[in-house]
């Protein structure tokens, strides 16, 4: 550590740092704009300049600028020195001459880092008398809103979007004072990532579009501490309410899992919650062809209880989207026999192969911060930025590594960037990305491999054994194949953090097999390695953790009991295996009972639906792809008929039927406490948050900020009487603005906002040092750790290489960040990015049947058959198809799966 | 009086071809350098002979070319050819990108001895200064002295590539460096083991795109690179991590062109040629209301006077000298008490302004000194690359300043904003020195003629028009 001197005063300062980061971490309101601390220095706004002496005795001193400046033993600075305050000032004037006077209009207002800037250095009188400069906006896509006008020419969003989000299609064009940001033309965004440039963007330039068509001042939302939904890495991001509707997501900081960025399904996705399609009230069909007629919550239980009572047993069916309170709950109503997992049999296969490898072996699972610091990655079998895009992007990261050594023995500051960028070039540390169809991390990846699942697999497999030849041997590959497993198993074995990634979603479990055996060869032979799985959805990994059988099994049970009542959990069934097997299981049960936010296929078929909670309306906890718990917080209180959380229901119910007293199971925490007794797998649960008992000073934490306005009035035309806050069984927040205002636990921050920091930018105020740890820790708990057993056997069934049978294609599924996942797919942004069904074909196979790109070709799977248009993909391997899966236009189809694929004539 | 760098040229008429250039001692220096000296023998002349960068600047060349890392003793031609080789793979299968290639991109960037492979040297021939047309006299006038000077400073860095940076507009130049360029390599002095002395180094010519930005060193190195001419932060400095993040140096062209002569007859030769402690000649240039506009190589330290009233025959008729940027548009105003000043690095600056480019432009005083400065800040307004605020910002603001107060629109309070202006985009205080160098002819001029701007302001027009 350096020794520093601060306005006279001695600091502690990490020399590794530069001087802004350091000022900023000490406490200091230091203004900045182009940098950022997820980006570094480039020292081009000018802002944050600070005096520096060359030692006590010069009193003059130079003005440098801060975030250019290395902390060095002795350095002597002033943040509050005349001509350095002077110097600031006159930055911000320079930066407002031509930012237009729109705050009443823009979007920004009340959270823009430019009006915190601006009051901080106190110009507040224009001297400027010219015209301003004006711009052309672009019409960017269904997600983003662009407002030149207000650009203060920071350069955050071009160095966001290309350098970290690998981004090439929004650029800075122009030079002097016309330097514009955007796309070269009108258009939508190409990144997944295009929604951060929201939060990127100091002003209003990049602004929600999709908060825009419900707009509301960030002081007027109610917000709480959530996780996404939309797919298994659980990003934390921070959801925010107004009048009964979900406004907008915000990314939630926490330095182990996304930091400061989110994907644009998961920004965008939370639409569903407004959805035309909601479930508020109880419904009850009496009989088979009568309407559905809405009830009330007690006569919906009393009519299940009558169901229920009549003496017939109970199956239950979970779900990977429903929390693990709620899929507990059903567990504990049916009883675990009679609980099932709501997947597919495949995707429980692959899922509890995930568990048990992270479960028994000796790698640890990477959050994704481990991910974005690994130095040497495999990917066995993912198209990332489409199954897990959050892992898309640490990749982006993770490649930066091992260059850095470059500009580190040339001396380099670590946090100089286009210093580094300029020694690194185009040098990438070494990732290998092996997949069945192409995919959008192939630009960065050092090699790519296409292949069918089981050739990845014994790739996979091969390179193991070229680590630990204790992994068995795959036979037959060739020369090629055999020097790039001989280059993966060196650049692993030279890495200081090798990470093996892997997943559920080309359906092979020889490929997780293979991706285990390459993590575990590794740590056998003293290499740290890590390993990273993909799931298919929020909760897959917690509710494989309750180790409840699939579907199949819940059918058999049906069949075993007949008269059985069947009730689902927040599950579609119909997206889970073709509509035979589902119409099947609904026909062997008596009565279905479904729980659900949303109407869809299955709650059409139910008897009984009770309207559950979304995310933001409930609480639960959700265990992410790493094995890490995650609490979800209630953002509001659905003014709309009855809708509560899935295990409220249950609990309610089981209280119904006298399975439990009435005051059992009060609020989540009893039901914690009940979970981690029977399922001691969950046991850190206990500790993942502070219980709702939990207060500062005596009192609970509001969710809605001390700015919030119109309380009184907002509900006057309904009633001139201010409702009552609703009370909060489940968390120590509120539901409303009182309680208390300073300084609370990471894991129960609403939303960032400190004096003089209304935008996002006042995260800096709630970590341990800027960038870093959120302060007393990051929230969310792992619950699997790695066996230190160490008489663990390898995986030893290598599959057979690839050889598909004549006039046959092995059909893999695709994905689509925007347009697999379900409840994303409902949203309005996202059905507009949604891919039109297709069939992707190997150029020389499509050949083969004379087809070109868009015709259609006619395709047999599984005894059904579809037309679809062809879409060409050289990376795909002969014989190998891609359909792309979850699309809503499409029915659900097994795969991978054999095909037959002829051209449709005429 | 000796004149190295022009003795050769003949304005008007065609430059020497190789042959010409060979029959007055051309490439003497190259084989000199790469036959008998050692590449650090060859910065050492250099150093001693006190040549200082002829671009602007005025750093001494020697010293900014010790700063690139150097292996020791010879270099290894084995150890070469196995780097190139395997770079040569790398790219291969790279640009191949057939299906499988195994290995290009599994490397990092290859060091030879420790010393990252290649090193560039590039010569700065975008010369935008406006008022600056110097290093055309030279490009065109005789361009394989261009060519034979990089080729021995290329030597001295153990450069393996050059670059000659030109400016667009430039397109005689162009021609003529090309020819020269193809000629040199058919007479074995470019390209694979030049003159048999295991030296390889290939030059290329690359012709800008029109921005005064290209012109700042690190700009012009990201502008080679195919990025927006922006400049580069520094540390690092471009011979530890230029182009391309290799070592490189980026010299002007009239300091690269004294070289081959430091080299052939030595640096106490050098300084002589000078009148005052900075060493060679200099190509000065004269515009403006003179009688006889140019450019001329005269002996370093030649004074304001001769140049205006001798070489560029005094003030046209009925004119009267009122000042004179000494270093192209980018200088701080010199007025009447300063024209028996020497012109060279340490005078020009006792006197407040710069050497720069040694290319004076001056103002009579039938030339309003508002609208001469407004045109200036014009053209740096322009050329802002857009990177840094006070720059990109402040720039106009002082345009739209100066033409309010040239079209009778100034305020009380303008030339206030304009003083803090000058200091607000001064050095230290923006990313590179363009903002700086725009604040000299503004600072001087607010300075010397106050009283101009203050009768603009104060009577509502411009009393030239």
């Amino acid at each position: 550590m350096a020794t520093i001197y601060i306005d006279g005063k001695a600091y502690e300062a990490d020399p590794k740092k530069n001087l802004l980061q350091v000022g900023l971490s000490l406490g200091f309101d230091i203004p900045y704009f182009c940098w950022h601390p997820a980006m570094n220095s480039v020292g081009a706004c000018r802002q944050c300049a600070v005096k520096v002496f060359q030692d006590e005795n010069d009193t003059r001193g130079r003005i440098v600028m801060a975030c250019m400046t290395p902390v060095t033993d002795g350095l002597r600075v002033s943040i509050h020195d005349e001509e350095a305050v002077e110097y600031r000032a006159r930055v911000i004037e320079l930066l407002m001459i031509n930012h237009p006077h729109d705050c009443p209009i823009c979007d920004e207002g009340g959270e823009c880092h430019l009006q915190d800037m601006t009051l901080m250095t106190g110009h507040t009188y224009r001297r400027h008398r010219f015209n301003k400069r004006t711009y052309q906006n672009q019409y960017l896509g269904a997600f983003i809103n662009h407002e030149m006008n207000r650009c203060i020419q920071c350069y955050r969003c071009v160095r966001f979007y290309q350098d970290l989000a690998g981004g090439r299609d929004l650029d800075v064009f122009g030079a002097h004072d016309a330097v514009y940001f955007g796309r070269h033309q009108d258009g939508t965004l190409e990144s997944e990532f295009s929604g951060n440039l929201v939060e990127i963007c100091p002003t209003g330039v990049f602004t929600d579009k999709t908060l825009k068509q419900h707009y509301t001042r960030k002081w007027d939302l109610q917000t709480a501490p959530s996780i996404c939904v939309h797919c298994g890495v659980g990003c934390n991001i921070i959801p925010g309410e107004r009048y009964n509707m979900l406004r907008r997501i915000l990314n939630r900081y926490n330095q182990e899992v996304n930091g400061y960025f989110i994907c644009d399904r998961g920004r965008f996705g939370y639409e569903f919650v407004n959805h035309e399609r909601r479930i508020f009230y109880p419904t009850i069909k009496r009989a088979n062809g009568e309407q559905t007629e809405i009830v009330n919550p007690d006569d919906a239980l009393t009519y299940i209880g009558e169901l229920i009572s009549i003496g017939s047993p109970t199956i239950g069916i979970g779900s990977p989207r429903a929390s693990l309170e709620a899929n507990y709950c059903l567990r504990e109503m049916v009883r675990p026999e009679n609980f099932f997992a709501g997947i597919s049999s495949q995707e429980h296969r692959l899922v509890s192969t995930a568990l048990h490898i992270l479960q028994n072996g000796p790698a640890p699972s990477a959050c994704l911060h481990d991910m974005e610091m690994a130095d040497a990655v495999l990917i066995l079998g993912e198209d990332l930025t489409n199954t897990a895009p959050m892992m898309a992007f640490a990749m982006r990261q993770a490649v930066r590594h091992q260059p850095m050594e470059i500009p580190e023995k040339l001396g380099i500051d670590l946090w100089n960037d286009y210093a580094i960028q300029e020694a690194i070039q185009d040098i990438k540390g070494p990732l290998v990305i092996a997949t069945p169809s192409q995919t959008k991390l192939d630009d960065i990846a050092t090699e790519t491999f296409h292949g069918a699942p089981n050739d990845l697999a014994r790739l996979g497999f091969a390179v193991a054994n070229a680590i630990n030849a204790k992994s068995p041997q795959v036979n037959g590959l060739d020369d090629t194949t055999l020097k790039l497993v001989e280059n993966i198993a060196r650049a692993l074995k030279e890495a200081k953090r090798p990470l093996i990634i892997s997943g559920t979603s080309c359906g092979s479990e020889a490929v997780l097999q293979a991706a285990a055996n390459v993590a575990w060869a590794l740590r056998f032979n003293g290499h740290p390695a890590e390993l990273a799985f993909t799931v298919p959805e929020t909760n897959s990994l917690g509710l494989s953790m309750m180790g409840a059988g699939a579907l199949k099994s819940a059918l058999e049970a049906l069949q075993n009991k007949p008269d059985s009542t069947l009730i689902v959990l927040e599950n579609d069934l119909y997206r889970r295996s073709e509509t035979n097997f589902v119409d099947e299981l609904f026909k062997a049960a008596k009565s279905i009972i479904v729980i659900d936010h949303t109407q869809n296929t299955t709650s059409d078929r139910a008897d009984v639906v009770l309207p559950a909670a979304t995310f933001a309306e409930g609480n639960g906890t959700l265990v992410n792809n790493e094995g890490r718990a995650q609490r979800f917080f209630q953002v509001f209180v659905q003014g709309n008929g009855y809708v509560q959380e899935s295990w409220r229901w249950l609990r309610d119910l089981m209280i119904k039927t006298g399975q439990i007293p009435s005051d059992e199971w009060q609020n989540l925490d009893e039901i914690t406490r009940s979970m981690v007794k029977e399922l001691p797998l969950f046991e850190a649960l206990s500790e993942i948050l502070p219980p709702e008992s939990f207060r500062v000073v005596g009192q609970k934490i509001p969710r809605q900020p001390h700015r919030y306005t119109g309380r009184t009035a907002m509900q006057a035309h309904i009633s001139v009487h201010e409702p009552k806050p609703a009370d909060d069984l489940d968390a120590p927040l509120n539901f409303s603005m009182e309680g208390y205002k300073g300084k609370v636990p990471g894991a129960l921050l609403s939303r960032y906002w400190a004096p003089g920091w209304n935008s996002v930018q006042a995260l800096n105020k709630f970590q341990s040092e800027v960038g870093g740890g959120l302060h007393d820790g990051d929230p969310g708990r792992r619950l699997i750790e790695p066996s230190k057993k160490d008489n663990l056997d390898f995986y030893q069934q290598v599959p057979e290489a690839y050889h598909p049978p004549k006039d046959r294609w092995l059909v893999v599924p695709l994905y689509h960040i925007f347009g697999t996942e379900e409840l994303s797919s409902l949203a309005q942004g996202i059905i507009g990015m949604s891919p039109q069904p297709y069939l992707a074909l190997n150029p020389d196979d499509a050949m083969e049947i004379q087809a070109i790109e868009g015709v259609e070709v006619e395709i047999d799977l599984n005894g059904a058959s579809f037309r679809l248009p062809v879409r060409l993909d050289a990376a795909l391997p002969r014989r190998v198809a891609g359909l792309p899966t979850g699309l809503a236009e499409m029915p659900t189809i097994d795969l991978p799966a054999w095909s037959r694929i002829s051209l449709v004539l005429g | 009086m000796e004149k190295p760098l022009s003795k050769n040229i003949d304005p008007g008429k065609e430059p020497l071809d190789l042959k010409g250039y060979e029959s007055t001692g051309g490439y003497q220096a190259v084989r000199k350098a790469l036959l008998e000296l050692e590449p650090k023998q060859v910065t050492e002349l250099v150093k001693q002979s006190n040549l200082r960068g002829r671009g602007g600047a005025g750093f001494p060349t020697g010293i900014k070319w010790s700063f690139v890392p150097m292996a020791e003793g010879k270099p290894d031609p084995e150890k070469l050819a196995e780097t190139l080789e395997e770079v040569d793979l790398g790219t291969r299968l790279e640009r191949g990108g057939a299906g499988m290639a195994v290995g290009p991109k599994w490397r990092f960037a290859p060091y030879i001895d420790d010393v990252p492979y290649p090193k560039y040297l590039i010569a700065n021939a975008d010369e935008m200064e406006p008022g600056t047309f110097k290093d055309r006299y030279l490009l065109e006038g005789d361009p394989h002295q261009v060519v034979e000077s990089m080729i021995v400073s290329a030597y001295a860095i153990q450069a393996s590539v050059g670059y000659i940076f030109l400016r667009w507009a430039y397109h005689e130049a162009a021609r003529r460096l090309r020819k020269a360029i193809q000629s040199a390599y058919q007479a074995g002095y470019l390209g694979k083991d030049i003159l048999g002395s295991g030296y390889d180094f290939d030059l290329y010519l690359h012709t800008g795109a029109g921005r005064y930005m290209a012109g700042e060193e690190t700009g012009l190195l990201n502008s080679l690179e195919g990025k927006r001419a922006n400049p580069r932060t520094k540390p690092p400095f471009p011979q530890t991590s230029g182009l391309w993040g290799k070592p490189s140096i980026v010299n002007n062209v009239e300091t690269l062109c004294n070289v081959p002569h430091i080299i052939n007859k030595g640096p106490e030769w050098f300084k002589g040629l000078s009148l005052t402690e900075d060493s060679g000649t200099k190509i000065y240039g004269v515009s403006g209301k003179v009688n006889r506009p140019g450019v001329w190589e005269l002996p370093m330290g030649t004074t304001l006077r001769e140049l205006i009233e001798e070489h560029a025959g005094g003030m046209q008729n009925g004119l009267k000298f009122r000042g004179a940027l000494p270093g192209g548009a980018s200088t701080d105003f010199l007025i009447e008490e300063h024209l028996d000043i020497c012109m060279d690095f340490p005078s020009v600056q006792a006197a407040g302004s710069r050497l720069g480019t040694g290319t004076i432009i001056v103002l009579d005083d039938q030339t309003c000194p508002v609208g001469f400065v407004h045109n200036l800040e014009v053209f740096f307004a322009r050329e802002s690359c857009g990177w840094c605020t006070p720059c990109r910002e402040g720039l106009p603001w002082s345009v739209d300043l100066l033409r309010a107060i040239e079209d009778g629109e100034g305020q009380p309070g303008d030339l206030e904003i304009l003083d803090e202006l000058t200091k607000n985009l001064g050095p230290g205080l923006t990313f590179c020195a363009l903002a700086p160098g725009a604040m000299e002819p503004l600072q001087s001029a607010l300075k010397y003629f106050r009283e101009d701007f203050e009768r603009h302001i104060n009577e509502g027009k411009c009393t030239w028009r």
